[in-house]
Order: structure tokens, then C-alpha cells, then sequence
């Protein structure tokens, strides 16, 4: 009996012992870091921080690219799994394409895309063919920082639109398609059955992929330092430069313990706003 | 419990280290070649023919001082150590004076400002220079027509570079001078060991003297004409190599793609010089033999044999690093590294040299360090901000990391008695 009730705790020992010692430890650790200065505990590091000339670029960039890229990846993995509703044949291959990205590493894609938009680039050879510029056009510099924001984010739109969209699908599968029918007979046009019947139902899945895709765009890192280098400075790519190059691991720690801070009320904020209202039964 | 877990790991790592070396083989520890291809190189190539066996034993920079530490006190089991010249001002209390040395150094042609480098600043020899790298120009030959007139690549200006580049512009249309500002580029390297020390003479007491505002002044006029794709440059031989770039500053190991495989395209130059002087930074590595060295007869022989010129020859072929002693470079060696070798011959041995060296005494703030010079450049060349005030903020930041290393000026920039203070 003894040996019953404590069998479960045995079986989810290792994943719990896992997690506190891969990722509870070096959190309070990133912690105790981020606020040891050399005269002992404060906020020096995180003046530091404050301080540095990066420092309002790398938060502007980061949430302007978050608040740009989510809604779009939201809004297109949306019609995506929609499209795929009424797919019959080929379902698979369609859903499989649109996955590919989800298998390609962070840093590749931004190799690929950098490849793609740097001067002698691919983009670059299709519109001096076309006949739209007469020489090598940079567009990845900080001469040109709309262009480059908008490289970013298609880079960043591409790479993991994947994410939101495999989340989604599983969501949309989840419901029964006689809700739709039923709405159907009572003479809801589509727009009144995608907006009244599908996206309540739905909301769970957004909920969940909203705060998956959120903390991961928060986390934005290799795509924009191989397309962006040092001219989009973001939280992520701060807290490596003064971990790596600075060598100053306090305020390297700094920007990890802000980061985690920023991404823990993107959830909470995205919690709240999607939380089951009264009546529903999510 | 971390710390034991630290010391149980430390622990296994040293019992690999001692176990890969043989009893009877003599213990060199580096902090140079320290990646696997390059480590079996110098055992397979360069200490081959070594009259002492030796194990060869790669050991990280910032562990370097602790690892040495340790075996002074405990086993004594290190008889030789490879190091930047850097990274050996520190331990100078660990080590053996070399001056039975002295004589081999003088005979081999070592440049005597490399030599008196390797005092650090006693009056003994305390390591003997081991071999050299540095960074320089170098040039695509399609830029050659566009040097302005009377000018001589050997003896370049930085007033003749930016006409130069604005030559070309005006020819090509395009920016076709580069720098490596990218993220992982060296461009703090470039502005603390060649620009800089150029105007003022020194890099850390000038910081905002009259001389460095002329100097940011002259430089933004120059960056006109400066690839704006610079910012995202890390090795410049690949800009280079693709044609995006026609002049190029960088370090010789981030050249080389370009000069080894197209050495009939490309030539190699000395750095610029400015107003007080050609300044560049020698990459110095030294040996040097700690005082509880169990073999020191043996490390002497291994000395003696790393310096020979033949063996300087098979560490250029096997590294890149370049001869610290006279030495006539074989007819057969590869032609893009003939043309690198005869551009640090030349940037070290021209009238105005100005040797820089890399930061001394900084230890764990080197990084805070050039991130002072990067930021500096980023604020006054690409965010165009007030020169002087720029300076009197970063001079200020540049004193917080200097005061918390409690690190002394180092050459060019006079002696200090304490910690180096910023004009």
C-alpha cells in the first residue's frame, strides 16, 4: 500500500530533480549574480545596465519586434490552419511545408535570410536582373534601419510563424465540427461562424501558442544577430555580448534576470486577457 | 555542495591532464593553440623534433594563473609555459629569471623593443619571446590606381587612407573601405592599439586629450567613405575575397583565407600612420619557466630549440603566428603568408613604429576595456555625438574599470606609480 501511494512521486522524481537542478539552480544563481557587486549586494550592476549605451535601443527593438511579430504570426497561422480545414487532398505535404522552419535551427535561418538580403545577396541579383537597381542596394546596415527592422521581421515571421500555426491546428481539430453545422443551419454567414463559434472555442490554443510564441520572441537572439550584428541590438543579444565579450557576467545577468521578468508578465498579461469567461466551459 | 562539485570536477580534469602526460616528458602549458587541430599540431609538427620530449598541455587564459598557482604550492609538476606577453606580466613573481637567455635573443636578431617587452619591467629577461602576430592592411590591386599621388603603401597616412577610400568611392561609386565593427570583429583592437596611440602617443592617458578629439574628428571624416556594412564585419577576409571590400584592417589569422587563396589579387601592407607615430599592436606570445619548474635544464633546451630559425619556419606553417628572430623566409612557403610575413616585417620595422601593447594588468575587465573604445566609436562616428563631451564620459568609465583592476599604464603610455590614471 505504502508502496502504491508513493509509487508516482518515485516516477516523477527524475523530471522534477531535472528541472530544480538544470533550471531552478541557475536561476537563483543568475539571481544572486545579477545584484553581487564588487562592494557586496546592490543595484550597481543593474545601474550598470541602465546606464549603457544599448541599453533603450535593445528594449525598444525588442518590444517593437514582439509587439510587430506576434499579431502577424497570430493573424497568419490563423488562416493557415483555417485554409487547412478545407484542404482534402494533400493535406499532409501542405502541413508538412509549413513546418519546415519549425526544424531549422535558430542561427541557420538567420544564415539563410542574411544570405538572402546581404549586397550581393539573392533579393539583391532578382532586382538588378529585374532591372530595379543598378548596383549592390545594402539594406542590413544602420544607414538603413527600416529596412533593416524589416528584414528582422520577416526573418522572425518566417522562421516561427511554424510554432503558433502546429499549436493551432491541434486546437482546431479539437472542434466538433457539428458547432459549425448547427451555426450553419441557423444561417450564420462564415465570418459569423469563424468569429462567433471557432475563435471562442479556439481561444485555449491561442492562449497557449500566444504565450509560447511571446516568451520565444522575447527570447529573440541568433536570427537577429546574424541579420542585425550589432546594428539591432536586442535584451537577448546584450546579455551575450557582456557575458562573452564584455566579460562582465553581473550585468550580463542583469539583462537574463530582466528578460525573465519581461516574458513572466507577457504570460501573466496574456493569461488574464484570455482567460475562460463566465459561462464558458474552457 | 557547488563548491565541491567544482573542486571534484577540477579534480578529474587535472587527473586527464596529468594523465596525458608521460613521466618522463617535460609539462608545457599554453594558453596559445589551444583548439584540438591546433594542439595536435604543435605536438605533431612544431615540437617533433624537440630535444626533450614534451607534453604539450592547452589550459584556457583565465585558468591559466590558477593552474600555475596550484602547482607552486602543490605538485611542481610545470616546467614550461606559453602565454601572451599579457598574460605573463602577472605571474612575474612565479617565474625564473631567464637571462642565460640573453645572449641567444641578442644572436637571433629579436627586435630589441620585443626583447625589453619580455623584462616585464625588471631587469631580468623573465620569458623569452616565442612568436608573434599582428594585425595589418591589406588591399584588393583592382584599389592600387586610386592611391592618392606620392603616396607609398609601406609609408601610408591616415590623411592618404581617406583620401584614398574617397578616391575610390568617387571612382567605384561604392564605400570600399572596411572595417570588422561586427559584433565578434576587432574593432576595439583597431582603435586601442593603431588608432589612438597614432594621435596621442598612448591609449589610456590621452583618452581625451586635445590630440584624441583631433583624432575622432579626422576619423568621422574618414568613415565617410567607410563601407557601411563595416558594423556587421567580423573577419575581413571575407568581404575581401567577395569583392565588397577593396581596403581592409584587420588581424593577420582573419586575413589569411584571402591572401592564401588568392595571393596574386591581394597585397599586404603596415598599418597607417598618424601623428606621433606608426602605432600597431604586437601579439607577443613568450615562454617562460616558473620557478618550482622540475626540469629547468630541460625547459631551457626546449627553449633554445622553439627558437631556432627552422623551427620558427614550422610554426609559421603550422599556426600562422610569425618568427620573433631574423629569419629569411623559405622560398617554398606559402605565397599569401610571404606576403603577410613581409608586411609585419615591415609595419615592425618601419621608421615610425610605434609598438601598442595589448591591455596589461586588466585581467577579467579586458572585455569592459574595449568596450569603452567600442562604445566611444559607436557614439561619436555612427550616432554623430559631441566629440569632447563623449570622451569626458567615457574617460570617466574608462577610470571605473582601470580603478577596479588596479591595473598600471601600460607601453606606449608612460610608467605610473599605481593604477594608471586617465588625464
Amino acid at each position: 500500500m505504502r508502496g502504491q501511494t508513493l509509487r508516482p512521486y518515485l516516477l516523477i522524481m527524475p523530471s522534477l530533480a531535472f528541472l530544480l537542478l538544470l533550471f531552478f539552480v541557475p536561476l537563483v544563481q543568475t539571481v544572486a549574480l545579477a545584484f553581487s557587486t564588487t562592494t557586496g549586494t546592490g543595484v550597481g550592476n543593474f545601474v550598470q545596465m541602465l546606464d549603457d549605451l544599448d541599453f533603450r535601443d535593445s528594449v525598444r527593438n525588442t518590444f517593437g519586434l514582439v509587439l510587430c511579430v506576434v499579431p502577424l504570426q497570430l493573424l497568419a497561422a490563423l488562416g493557415m490552419s483555417m485554409m487547412l480545414r478545407h484542404v482534402r487532398w494533400g493535406r499532409d505535404i501542405i502541413l508538412w511545408i509549413w513546418t519546415i522552419p519549425l526544424g531549422i535551427s535558430d542561427l541557420a535561418a538567420g544564415l539563410v535570410w542574411l544570405a538572402i538580403l546581404t549586397d550581393k545577396g539573392y533579393l539583391n541579383t532578382i532586382l538588378f536582373e529585374v532591372g530595379v537597381i543598378s548596383g549592390p542596394q545594402s539594406w542590413l546596415t544602420y544607414e538603413t534601419p527600416g529596412a533593416l527592422f524589416l528584414a528582422i521581421l520577416t526573418a522572425e515571421f518566417w522562421r516561427a510563424t511554424a510554432i503558433v500555426f502546429v499549436v493551432l491546428v491541434a486546437g482546431v481539430q479539437l472542434i466538433p465540427r457539428e458547432y459549425e453545422e448547427a451555426a450553419s443551419v441557423f444561417g450564420a454567414t462564415a465570418w459569423q461562424r469563424f468569429r462567433r463559434v471557432t475563435l471562442p472555442l479556439l481561444r485555449p490554443s491561442i492562449q497557449t501558442a500566444l504565450i509560447l510564441r511571446t516568451v520565444l520572441a522575447f527570447e529573440a537572439f541568433a536570427v537577429v544577430l546574424a541579420v542585425g550584428g550589432r546594428n539591432f541590438p536586442v535584451l537577448v543579444s546584450q546579455a551575450y555580448l557582456w557575458q562573452f565579450t564584455n566579460q562582465n557576467y553581473n550585468v550580463a545577468a542583469c539583462y537574463a534576470v530582466l528578460v525573465t521578468l519581461v516574458s513572466l508578465a507577457a504570460t501573466l498579461v496574456i493569461l488574464i486577457a484570455l482567460r475562460p469567461r463566465a459561462g464558458e466551459s474552457a | 555542495m557547488f563548491k565541491k562539485l567544482a573542486i571534484l570536477s577540477g579534480a578529474i580534469i587535472l587527473s586527464f591532464t596529468i594523465a596525458e602526460a608521460r613521466a618522463d616528458e617535460l609539462n608545457f602549458l599554453s594558453t596559445q593553440m589551444r583548439p584540438l587541430e591546433e594542439a595536435q599540431k604543435a605536438r605533431a609538427q612544431i615540437l617533433k623534433g624537440s630535444p626533450v620530449p614534451v607534453a604539450y598541455l592547452p589550459e584556457e587564459p583565465p585558468q591559466l594563473p590558477i593552474h600555475l598557482r596550484a602547482d607552486e604550492q602543490g605538485a611542481h609538476t610545470i616546467s614550461l609555459v606559453g602565454a601572451l606577453h599579457g598574460e605573463l606580466a602577472p605571474l612575474a613573481s612565479m617565474l625564473q629569471p631567464l637571462d642565460q637567455e640573453d645572449k641567444l635573443i641578442t644572436q637571433s636578431g629579436v627586435p630589441e623593443h620585443v626583447a625589453k617587452l619580455a623584462k616585464l619591467g625588471t631587469d631580468h629577461l623573465m620569458y623569452v619571446p616565442w612568436m608573434q602576430a599582428t594585425y595589418i592592411m591589406a588591399a584588393n590591386k583592382k584599389a592600387l590606381p586610386y592611391l592618392p599621388a606620392g603616396a607609398n603603401l609601406n609609408t601610408l597616412t591616415y590623411a592618404q587612407l581617406s583620401e584614398w577610400a574617397a578616391n575610390a568611392e568617387k571612382a567605384t561609386g561604392q564605400r570600399v573601405l572596411g572595417f570588422p565593427a561586427g559584433p565578434t570583429g576587432l574593432m576595439a583592437r583597431f582603435l586601442e592599439g593603431y588608432l589612438l596611440p597614432s594621435y596621442t602617443g598612448g591609449v589610456v592617458v590621452g583618452y581625451r586629450s586635445a590630440d584624441a578629439v583631433s583624432m575622432w574628428d579626422a576619423y568621422k571624416a574618414l568613415w565617410m567613405h567607410v563601407s557601411p556594412n563595416s558594423t556587421n564585419y567580423n573577419f575581413m577576409q571575407e568581404p575581401l575575397l567577395s569583392g565588397d571590400v577593396l581596403i581592409a584592417w584587420d588581424h593577420v589569422a582573419r586575413l589569411q583565407n584571402a591572401f592564401r587563396s588568392k595571393p596574386d589579387d591581394f597585397v599586404a601592407f603596415p598599418a597607417p600612420a598618424g601623428p606621433k607615430g606608426r602605432a600597431f599592436m604586437p601579439v607577443l606570445v613568450g615562454v617562460a619557466v616558473p620557478k618550482t619548474a622540475p626540469n629547468t635544464s630541460g625547459a631551457l633546451q626546449v627553449i633554445d630549440y622553439l627558437l631556432k630559425p627552422e623551427t620558427q619556419i614550422t610554426t609559421l606553417r603550422a599556426s600562422s603566428f610569425f618568427p620573433v628572430v631574423q629569419v629569411a623566409l623559405p622560398e617554398d612557403l606559402d605565397p599569401g603568408l610571404k606576403l603577410e610575413g613581409a608586411a609585419v616585417a615591415a609595419q615592425q620595422g618601419a621608421k615610425d613604429a610605434l609598438p601598442t601593447l595589448l591591455p596589461v594588468g586588466l585581467g577579467s575587465h579586458g572585455g569592459e576595456f574595449d568596450k569603452i573604445f567600442v562604445d566611444t566609436f559607436q557614439r561619436v562616428v555612427l550616432r554623430n555625438q559631441p566629440v569632447k563631451q563623449v570622451l569626458n564620459r567615457e574617460a570617466e568609465d574608462m577610470q571605473r574599470v582601470l580603478d577596479t583592476a588596479k591595473a598600471p599604464c601600460w607601453s606606449p603610455d608612460p610608467a605610473s606609480e599605481g593604477t594608471c590614471k586617465v588625464k
